[in-house]
């Protein structure tokens, strides 16, 4: 059934609407009854697994604006599959986990909404079929998660966090969106199960280097990779059940997905698997140094994050059957240990108080049931079997020990990666429950977690152990359904048996030697943390986090200045500023558009008119040098009084009435005022006058000439023949100028009426803020 | 002081120019004239009472906040549009048309979508033009800076 598809985001969507309202209703327990929505399109979808194991697949369409090419198209293929079960699996339990984290917040309705309105889009995401629809969505994964960072709002370090995470994402965005239009025109189409067939052509084409650096900058930024990688450990800024589902299983995860996603369309070179494989060991080598030395448990979690998000842009850029088959086991398992381990520090952080690991000792006393889960999920992430992440850990080995030649630094790359993240590991998931407790220097006196805050941790962190001891129940079902649709191959058997991996040969004995490293990490871990502070501090300034801040600065402080250039609040300096661009604009154009001295039109002028034009260029020049107001308001008077004249005599004559009418209501208004006015003085020196006389001559000269050669310059056939023609017949009127703006450009006639409404809606706000806007002078006066 | 002759002329016109501009209105789609020019003789017809007789006058002919009218004649324009979507496959904005018929006096008559939408714009023309002559006035009537300055010291002993 494939309308099941839009049914998913919606159901969840849904949910997130009414959650305020069902909290209000139902109260603290409302967790339980929205974690239903999660669920139960997670049993959809598993109920459509047969199309994904036969490698089928199940397609969606449903026409929207076609013109433009969008329209919603959805599809369940393997990986698709993978991404939205693990979405609406762990997203559930998240649910279920906030109604015990956030228990008693007063804005805790509000935080359902973000947050299943962020799954929906997540789920939007990894489901779409067309390239709109899929930025749609993954614009509204950052809004989202932009409000979920911010949630703490009366915070201003969150709110600076939240618009950096937003800031960063959304110019990633951007890129991307310009590739994907890039990859649209090649292609010719907006589907991507399409596009993904056309990858020879997309790769020929010259627009083709293009469109990877466009579509990887915003895998890049939406996946933390370097040098954009700064935002993610400061997106933790958020409540803990949002670090647990945004960052670390779901959407830090959708650059790679989108990366994996296209790869039957833009991999397979070697500038796409050369920039995938560096830009992933350096986010992983970088984020391990840095993560060794964070004492915040939630801090040393987004670090390791940060570096399986390396691991599996790496693992894309190397591409082989063996590589990507690691990355999609690496993204199971990390998906399950690291929402697991994102939890335990939650409820950490919620019964002791505090996050900091050299305080945290021996807890496994007072929280047993988060202290098994808690190891189970570290064992698994250190990569020891029987766990799933031992299986994502061989097969990256054996995917490394194929590479040659210089190829062989990805190897030691993740080598030491994996060493580090297992050291990490111990440290966040098994420190805090080991050792000799010492309750009484922590915050709060600790207890274990309630049941809401327990069972989804214990149950993520045993199927981590179960799938590790029993592959085969998630091998053919969705592993190898995922492979096949990232390398855009049949599908193939998959031996992922634990048996099989257990060989005395080379990936084992890097395997061994990473658990040997990670302990030794582990051992010394206060040597790090004894260092820290310093090292933290030195390596600052030259980071990437600190760019950023420096561009962000000088972004706002050009900002201002221009604003203070621009906006001075005369209206000396406003005129002057449009009236001179418009001059220079048009002027420009005109001077290059313009081939020899057009030929002057005299038809029609006779001696009356040129008297005419005469008396108005003298009560232009009257108005001008006049100081009395009488005196001004009637020569500008008799120049619309010569307009409208003008406009009769040459046969408008609904613009002659228009002109006489608006003429006599400006001398109405000015009467009004003229009374209350001050006497004109002279504030402006002779060489501002001087300025400002050159420039209105020179717009006067431009508009006459622009005027003068309208008559000539025909860029299109005109169509006033053809609006004359069809005038009656048409629209049954025989006026062309009232038929035009009524009925054939009735739209436009209706944004011009609603600019006069809001022109008058401007003149109210004036007039009440009046008072506001005094000025300092007359204030001041006694 | 009220200015006798203006006063009466004010008042002997309204009417007549309120009628005028219904039929520039009306005649815009064959001739010239239409809703814009219109709304502004409508316009006049309020202000020369305002003229003769003071703004509040004029104000209390029109029964309502000007901004008000405005909001009516955009909503005019808007509803204008409705009927296109369910005539013929005409794509215009508007142009649905009743039968011709005959009225005494009159002739002709036309009655279709572009008018109800021309008399939009004569709305919102004539609240617009009403509404800022109104501000004027008011802002001639209080802003004399005495008057400013009084407002300001009977705030002053309020506080």
């Amino acid at each position: 059934m494939p309308e099941l598809l839009i049914v998913c985001p919606a159901i969840i969507f849904l949910a997130g609407f009414f959650a305020p309202l069902l909290k209000n209703v139902v109260g603290e327990r409302a967790g339980y009854v929205l974690s239903l929505a999660p669920f139960s399109a997670l049993a959809l979808l598993l109920s459509q697994s047969g199309y994904v194991s036969s490698g089928e697949g199940l397609y969606y369409s449903f026409e929207w604006f076609s013109a433009l090419g969008g329209s919603i198209d959805m599809r369940l293929d393997g990986l698709s599959f993978l991404m939205s079960a693990l979405v609406t699996g762990i997203g559930g339990i998240i649910v279920i986990y906030t109604q015990g984290y956030m228990h008693g917040h007063p804005q805790l309705g509000r935080f359902y909404l973000y947050l299943l309105a962020f799954m929906a889009s997540m789920v939007g995401l990894v489901l779409a079929d067309n390239l709109i629809l899929l930025f749609i969505f993954w614009e509204l994964t950052s809004i989202t998660s932009y409000l979920l960072i911010g949630f703490n709002h009366e915070s201003k370090e969150a709110r600076w966090k939240a618009l950096q995470a937003l800031l960063v994402t959304g110019l990633g965005a951007m890129a991307m969106l310009a590739g994907f239009i890039l990859l649209a025109q090649v292609t010719d189409t907006w589907k991507i199960s399409e596009i993904n067939n056309l990858g020879d052509l997309v790769r020929s084409s010259p627009l083709y280097t293009g469109i990877v650096i466009l579509v990887l900058a915003g895998a890049f930024t939406k996946s933390a990779q370097v040098p954009f990688h700064f935002w993610l450990p400061n997106a933790m800024a958020g409540p803990t059940p949002v670090s647990a589902f945004l960052h670390s299983a779901t959407m830090v995860k959708a650059g790679v997905f989108l990366m994996a996603l296209l790869t039957p369309a833009l991999g397979g070179t070697e500038l796409w698997g050369y920039t995938l494989s560096i830009f992933g060991s350096v986010t992983l080598l970088l984020a391990m140094f840095l993560g060794l030395f964070q004492k915040d448990v939630k801090a040393i979690l987004a670090y390791t994050t940060l570096g399986v998000l390396g691991i599996l842009t790496l693992l894309l850029g190397i591409g082989s059957a063996y590589a990507i088959k690691a990355m999609v086991v690496f993204l199971i398992g990390h998906a399950l240990y690291k929402a697991t381990l994102f939890l335990v520090v939650g409820s950490i952080d919620h019964e002791t108080g505090t996050r900091d690991v050299t305080l945290l000792r021996g807890l496994r006393k007072l929280m047993p049931i988060t202290a098994i889960a808690g190891g189970l999920a570290a064992f698994s992430m250190s990569g020891l079997p029987p766990f799933f992440g031992f299986i994502g850990k061989e097969l990256i080995y054996k995917a490394g020990v194929q590479l040659d030649g210089l190829e062989i630094a990805f190897l030691i790359a993740a080598f030491f990666g994996n060493l580090v993240m297992m050291g990490l590991a111990l440290k966040a998931g098994v420190g805090p429950f080991f050792g000799k407790p010492n309750y009484e220097a922590l915050p709060k006196k600790p207890h274990e977690a309630p049941f809401t805050m327990w069972i989804g941790p214990i149950v993520l962190a045993v199927s981590g152990l179960a799938i590790g001891i029993a592959p085969f129940w998630v091998s053919e079902f969705m592993v190898a359904p995922a492979v096949a649709a990232i390398r855009g191959t049949e599908l193939v058997h998959l031996d992922l048996a634990l048996w099989e991996l257990v060989k005395p040969n080379l990936p084992l004995l890097l395997s061994g030697m990473t658990v040997l490293g990670g302990f030794f990490v582990f051992l010394n871990r206060a040597l790090f943390w004894a260092v820290a502070d310093r090292v933290l501090a030195k390596i600052r300034p030259y980071g990437a986090e600190a760019m950023y801040e420096r561009i962000f600065s000088a972004m706002v402080g050009f900002s201002k200045w221009q604003t203070a250039k621009l906006q001075t609040g005369r209206l000396h300096d406003y005129v002057f500023f449009i009236v001179g661009t418009t001059t220079v604009l048009i002027g420009w154009i005109l001077l290059r558009s313009m081939d020899g001295i057009p030929t002057i039109q005299t038809a029609q002028f006779d001696f009356w008119i040129a008297g005419l034009v005469a008396l108005m260029g003298v009560a232009a020049l009257c108005a001008t040098i006049s100081k009395r107001y009488f005196l001004i308001l009637g020569a500008l008077g008799t120049i619309g009084f010569g307009i409208a004249l003008l406009f009769a005599y040459y046969g408008a004559p609904d613009l002659a009435i228009t002109q006489l009418m608006v003429e006599a209501l400006t001398v109405v208004l000015f009467m009004f005022v003229i009374c209350g006015l001050p006497a004109i003085r002279g504030f402006s020196g002779p060489w501002t006058k001087g300025r400002d006389a050159l420039l209105a001559g020179s717009f006067g000269l431009i508009v006459a000439l622009l005027a003068w050669l309208a008559v000539d310059l025909q860029f299109a056939p005109t169509i006033s023949d053809t609006l004359a023609a069809t005038s009656y017949p048409e629209a049954k009127g025989k006026n062309v100028v009232n038929v035009i703006l009524v009925d054939f450009r009735a739209l436009d006639t209706f944004g011009e009426t609603t600019v006069v409404a809001a022109a008058a809606l401007g003149i109210a706000a004036l007039m009440s803020s009046r008072r506001i806007f005094k000025p300092k002078t007359e204030r001041e006066a006694p | 002081m009220k200015w006798f002759v203006l006063s009466q002329t004010g008042r002997t016109l309204f009417p007549w120019l309120l009628i005028l501009s219904l039929i520039v209105l009306y005649r815009g789609h064959n001739l010239p004239g239409g809703g814009f020019i219109g709304g502004l003789l409508g316009a006049t017809a309020f202000i020369l009472v305002g003229l003769g007789d003071g703004m509040a006058a004029a104000r209390q002919r029109l029964r309502m906040d000007p901004v008000t009218v405005l909001g009516i004649g955009l909503g005019v324009a808007v509803l204008s549009g409705l009927p296109g979507l369910f005539g013929e496959e005409k794509s215009y904005f508007v142009d649905q048309w009743l039968p011709d018929f005959t009225l005494p006096l009159l002739g002709e008559i036309h009655i279709g979508t572009p008018l109800i939408f021309d008399v939009g714009v004569y709305i919102v023309v004539m609240g617009f033009v009403l509404h800022t002559v109104f501000s004027l006035d008011y802002l001639a009537q209080t802003d004399s800076r005495d008057k400013l300055e009084e407002d300001e010291k009977m705030k002053g002993g309020a506080d």
